[in-house]
């Protein structure tokens, strides 16, 4: 009961803190009230939204996956080359491209269980060796010249709401529900919190953790897709650095590195603060440099100040894992 | 004959050997490949290469013997480039000693705040140092004003440690090669070295039996931190400018895969100077021989990668069969 | 995983997909660009922060602005990164600018959010390097120089220090850059010139306009040909790192280096003789044109086509070419009695 109170007293701050953002951002530049802009603004942040729904999972298990955003690259580099080298049909170059993904993300899960590897140092390997295939696959080309009924995912609404956005809450709903209401979701969290514990009672840890991966590789495929229509180009280069964007993203959201602990909301309020924090700053004509600083004072400050706190209340911090 | 047997059953036993087994291989590949790889010339190159990456490894092996990580080196090399180069546009004539000791002097710095969130504040250290990553890149633009440091604003001294030095090897190399030294017998011969060990094999029972794991957790990342900040003075002599947005941009995972190919294990407790060095070489010579070879372009990141796949899995193999053997 | 599970995953799967690509895409009113009649705003967008190159565009236009009295400001992306791009200039629009001044880092990635800023009535120029083939998107493009002619000049500069004859080396940024490959395919017009007959280009190699690589790859160009006589970098990074190479590998006067180079960059090696001459165009000349087209555009006193030309303040007339580009201006040729009048 009582990790249950701290749980959501982080999700409170969390929502504190979006809301002093919000009127700081508010205050700080005219345009930022503008609802149509906001909307719009939210489709920069999709990408890093879904991968981090899928990272939660990874990290509830004491995982990492540092490959999310190569694998992201090399499925738009892909599904890219096949239609536009190889003339494929679209459809059939993304199923592909998506099948790949979800295939590097099996390897991952593969070499952490089978071969009993560290995830931090597989996954180290596998960000190289994914984007560098990108590279092989197309050098420092750009692929362009997509049809009308793939390009500018980011401009479709339904009404007033751009669709991806829907679909990124959509995909945190049923994120959240397979968590928290299904026994594989529980199953998952068992592990988390103790896996001698979770494969004494029968459970399958190995199977847990290779489609945890498999399904952040899939995930992170999904977004090169959407990467590839939003920008309307596949790169080699594409969402250089968004691992840590995306591991920022879901421990901010109060989720425990060394696994255990993992929750949803939490991940989907960080990603909000963030994207607050960004487009006000931004609008505000603040520099990207002191963006990613605020940002990385906002992480390390997430996890110290409550611990501060706790052992001015006498009670035992939470020992560095 | 019999020594030298023993010597080659010790090596082939020892941890070091996958790496070293790689590094004979990619020597024969690029015999084949690119002839031109054992050109005098291009293994000064070579020597040119790696000291910078052998520097902070040798810091960031001890961090991950003790069950840590530290993201944020390849921004301390920024921050410590900046200052210096800073001081050398305010002073043009500041002696080189003085300048190295600023350089580390900073990197202390930045180590010790790393290390009080991690031991104090109880920050799990890959958080930590994702946010100081973040952090001290920002202090590196906040210095210079966002500029960069010219070669122009480098003095030509500071730029000739990279040339030579009274016995022909540049001083670059000797610096890494004493801080490796330095690093091996603190690590395998001293009492400190051994504490380390501990305190990343078994955290309880190193704390049980009286060590001060917080204490040794703080100096490893306040070491690594310095020499970060030592390489941030080798970046601006080696490479003659320092740009608060390039400088020790993705240097952090360099030094770690290179830490890692080398037989240290992320899981804390072992982990040798021998093996980082190795494996530092062995990267240096890969991406060398890639580059000699004509397939620098488009190959060099997805080989970088297939080799730490590859090696991780060797080592996995090699420690599987080492414990059959013992066993 | 079973059978049931997968057909049920798939289903899920092109459920969200059929769901995103179905969507109708959002009807935008265009507005259409009218001249403005407050304050001018511009904002320049370069490709990257901390590079002294576009320091010194930025420069230019900041004395364009004081000159005419426009708001203007500038937005780097931390990272030499597309994508990095988009979100500024949505910020931008959203903040209300007349014009967006951009040196584009792909030009393919950046169309989508150049058509929306166009039709939000935002006016965008492009500075130093162009949206190739979608050229219609931006209102003019200011490029440094005539780079038609730039491949030439380069090798009679090289050909210069070298005697015209023995092997050259080109270090070049990325393979597939598009300025890049058009001054390499002028210079390998040039060399057909009965006059360059003598020198004999070994190699084309690529430092991804990254320092740390730029160095590797003049390193081994000097490792792989022991004759290497000359390394011509039309990159400012490039030039630099081959410069350093050549300096640290004790080469100097063994192999010339030249090319395109910031004087700042290069200043202590042309001092120490490592590089006799470079060139360059003036960077802050060609920001200080750009401020004066930003703000004929915004007013409406400057309409581009072909042949149309205005004045750029104390730069002189300039002359809008096919596609409304501008050639700013010519290039400058850097030296040991001329560079300590040059600080950018």
């Amino acid at each position: 009961m009582k990790l249950k109170g701290i749980r959501w007293s982080h999700q409170f701050t969390l929502l504190l803190l979006i809301a002093v953002a919000f009127l700081v951002s508010v205050h700080m530049s005219r345009h930022f009230l503008d609802p149509a802009y906001l909307l719009t603004a939210t489709t920069n942040f999709v990408e890093t939204g879904l991968m981090a729904l899928a990272m939660t999972f990874v990290i509830l298990l004491g995982e990492i996956d540092l490959s999310v955003a190569s694998n992201l690259a090399l499925t738009a580099a892909l599904s890219g080359v096949l239609w536009a080298h190889f003339g494929w049909p679209l459809p059939v170059a993304c199923m592909v491209g998506l099948v790949v993904s979800a295939v590097a993300g099996l390897a991952n899960g593969l070499l952490v269980t089978r071969l009993k590897l560290p995830s931090l140092t597989v996954t180290l390997g596998s960000m190289a060796l994914l984007r560098g295939a990108a590279q092989v696959l197309i050098g420092n080309q750009s692929i362009t010249g997509f049809p009308d009924w793939f390009a500018g995912v980011d401009q479709r609404v339904v009404g007033p709401f751009p669709a991806i956005t829907l679909l990124l809450l959509v995909a945190a709903v049923a994120w959240w529900a397979v968590l928290t209401r299904t026994i594989r979701g529980r199953m998952t969290q068992a592990t988390g919190a103790n896996r001698a514990a979770a494969r004494l009672s029968g459970i399958s840890v190995e199977a847990i953790t290779v489609r945890v991966f498999m399904v952040s590789g899939l995930m992170a495929g999904f977004c090169g897709l959407i990467m590839m229509s939003r920008v309307g180009a596949a790169r080699w280069d594409m969402a250089q650095g968004r691992e840590l964007d995306v591991i920022t993203a879901v421990v901010l959201g109060g989720t425990d590195i060394a696994g255990g602990e993992a929750s949803i909301p939490g991940t989907m309020l960080a990603l909000i603060l963030i994207a607050v924090m960004r487009t006000g700053m931004g609008l505000a004509e603040i520099n990207p440099e002191t963006q990613h600083v605020a940002v990385g004072i906002l992480l390390a400050a997430s996890i110290a100040i409550p611990n501060l706190l706790r052992m001015r209340n006498g009670q035992k911090a939470q020992p560095a894992k | 004959m019999q020594a030298f047997g023993d010597l080659l059953r010790k090596l082939v036993r020892s941890r070091e050997s996958g790496v070293l087994a790689f590094l004979l291989l990619a020597f024969a590949v690029a015999a084949v490949l690119a002839p031109r790889f054992y050109s005098l010339q291009n293994l000064r190159n070579l020597l040119l290469d790696t000291p910078l990456v052998v520097t902070v490894g040798m810091g960031m092996t001890a961090v991950i013997v003790c069950r840590q990580i530290d993201l944020s080196v390849g921004s301390i090399v920024a921050v410590s480039g900046m200052v210096v180069g800073e001081l050398y546009r305010a002073h043009p004539g500041l002696p080189t000693p003085v300048a190295m000791a600023a350089g580390v002097a900073v990197g202390v710095l930045l180590g010790m705040g790393n290390a009080l969130l991690v031991t104090y504040l109880k920050v799990p250290s890959i958080i930590t140092t994702l946010g100081t990553m973040s952090i001290y890149r920002g202090l590196a633009f906040v210095i210079g004003h966002g500029n960069q440091i010219n070669p122009n604003d480098l003095p030509a001294r500071l730029v000739s440690l990279s040339i030579t030095s009274p016995i022909g090897v540049p001083f670059l190399a000797l610096f890494a090669l004493l801080i490796f030294v330095a690093t091996h017998i603190f690590l395998s011969r001293s009492r400190w070295g051994r504490a380390v060990y501990a305190t990343g094999g078994n955290p309880d029972a190193a704390r049980l039996s009286g060590l001060s794991t917080n204490g040794i957790i703080a100096g490893s990342f306040i070491t690594c931190g310095a020499l970060a900040g030592l390489a941030g003075i080798m970046y601006a002599s080696r490479f003659g400018f320092v740009n608060p947005a390039q400088t020790g941009t993705g240097f952090e995972l360099q030094v770690i895969a290179a830490t890692v190919i080398g037989g240290t294990q992320v899981t804390g407790g072992s982990g040798t100077a021998v093996g980082t060095l190795l494996g530092c070489i062995l990267l240096a010579a890969i991406v060398n021989i890639l580059t000699v070879a004509h397939l620098s372009g488009r190959w060099q990141l997805a080989a970088y990668g297939a080799i730490i796949l590859v090696a991780i899995v060797a080592d996995s193999a090699g420690r599987r069969q080492r414990v059959t053997v013992a066993a | 995983m079973s059978l049931n599970r997968m057909v049920i995953a798939a289903a899920a799967a092109a459920a969200m997909t059929a769901f995103l690509w179905g969507c109708k895409p959002k009807t935008t009113a265009v507005t259409v660009a009218a001249p403005v009649t407050g304050t001018v705003r511009v904002c320049y967008i370069p490709k990257n922060t901390g590079n002294p190159y576009f320091d010194a565009v930025n420069n230019g236009f900041t004395q364009a602005s004081s000159a005419l009295h426009f708001k203007y400001t500038e937005q780097a992306p931390a990272t030499a990164d597309a994508t990095d791009q988009i979100p500024i200039i949505q910020q931008q629009v959203q903040d209300g600018v007349n014009v967006i001044a951009i040196s584009p880092n792909s030009p393919e990635a950046l169309d989508p959010a150049i058509r929306a800023a166009e039709q939000h009535g935002v006016r965008v120029i492009t500075i130093d390097a162009d949206l190739t083939g979608s050229e219609q998107l931006r209102s003019a493009c200011v490029l440094p120089t005539d780079f038609n002619k730039l491949g030439a000049s380069q090798i009679e500069l090289i050909g210069s220090l070298m005697g015209y004859t023995g092997d050259f080396a080109i270090l070049s940024a990325t393979t597939d850059a598009p300025n890049q490959n058009a001054w390499i395919a002028g210079m390998k017009v040039a060399l057909k010139l009965p006059k360059y007959a003598g020198m004999h280009l070994v190699e084309i190699a690529y430092g991804n306009d990254d320092p740390q690589k730029s160095l590797l790859e003049a390193q081994s160009l000097m490792t792989k040909y022991p004759h290497l006589k000359g390394i011509l970098s039309p990159t400012t990074v490039g030039i630099a790192a081959a410069a350093q190479a050549v300096e640290t590998g004790g080469a100097a006067g063994k192999v010339q280096v030249t090319g395109l180079g910031t004087p700042n960059q290069m200043r202590r090696f042309v001092l120490d003789g490592t590089v006799k001459k470079f060139a360059l165009w003036d960077p802050a000349q060609m920001g200080y044109t750009a401020g004066y087209l930003a703000y004929g555009l915004a007013r409406g006193t400057i309409h581009p086509a072909a042949g149309v030309s205005f004045t750029a303040g104390t730069e002189g007339i300039r002359v809008f070419g096919t596609n409304n580009v501008i050639s700013n201006g010519p290039l400058m040729v850097f030296n040991k009695s001329n560079i300590g009048q040059y600080h950018f």
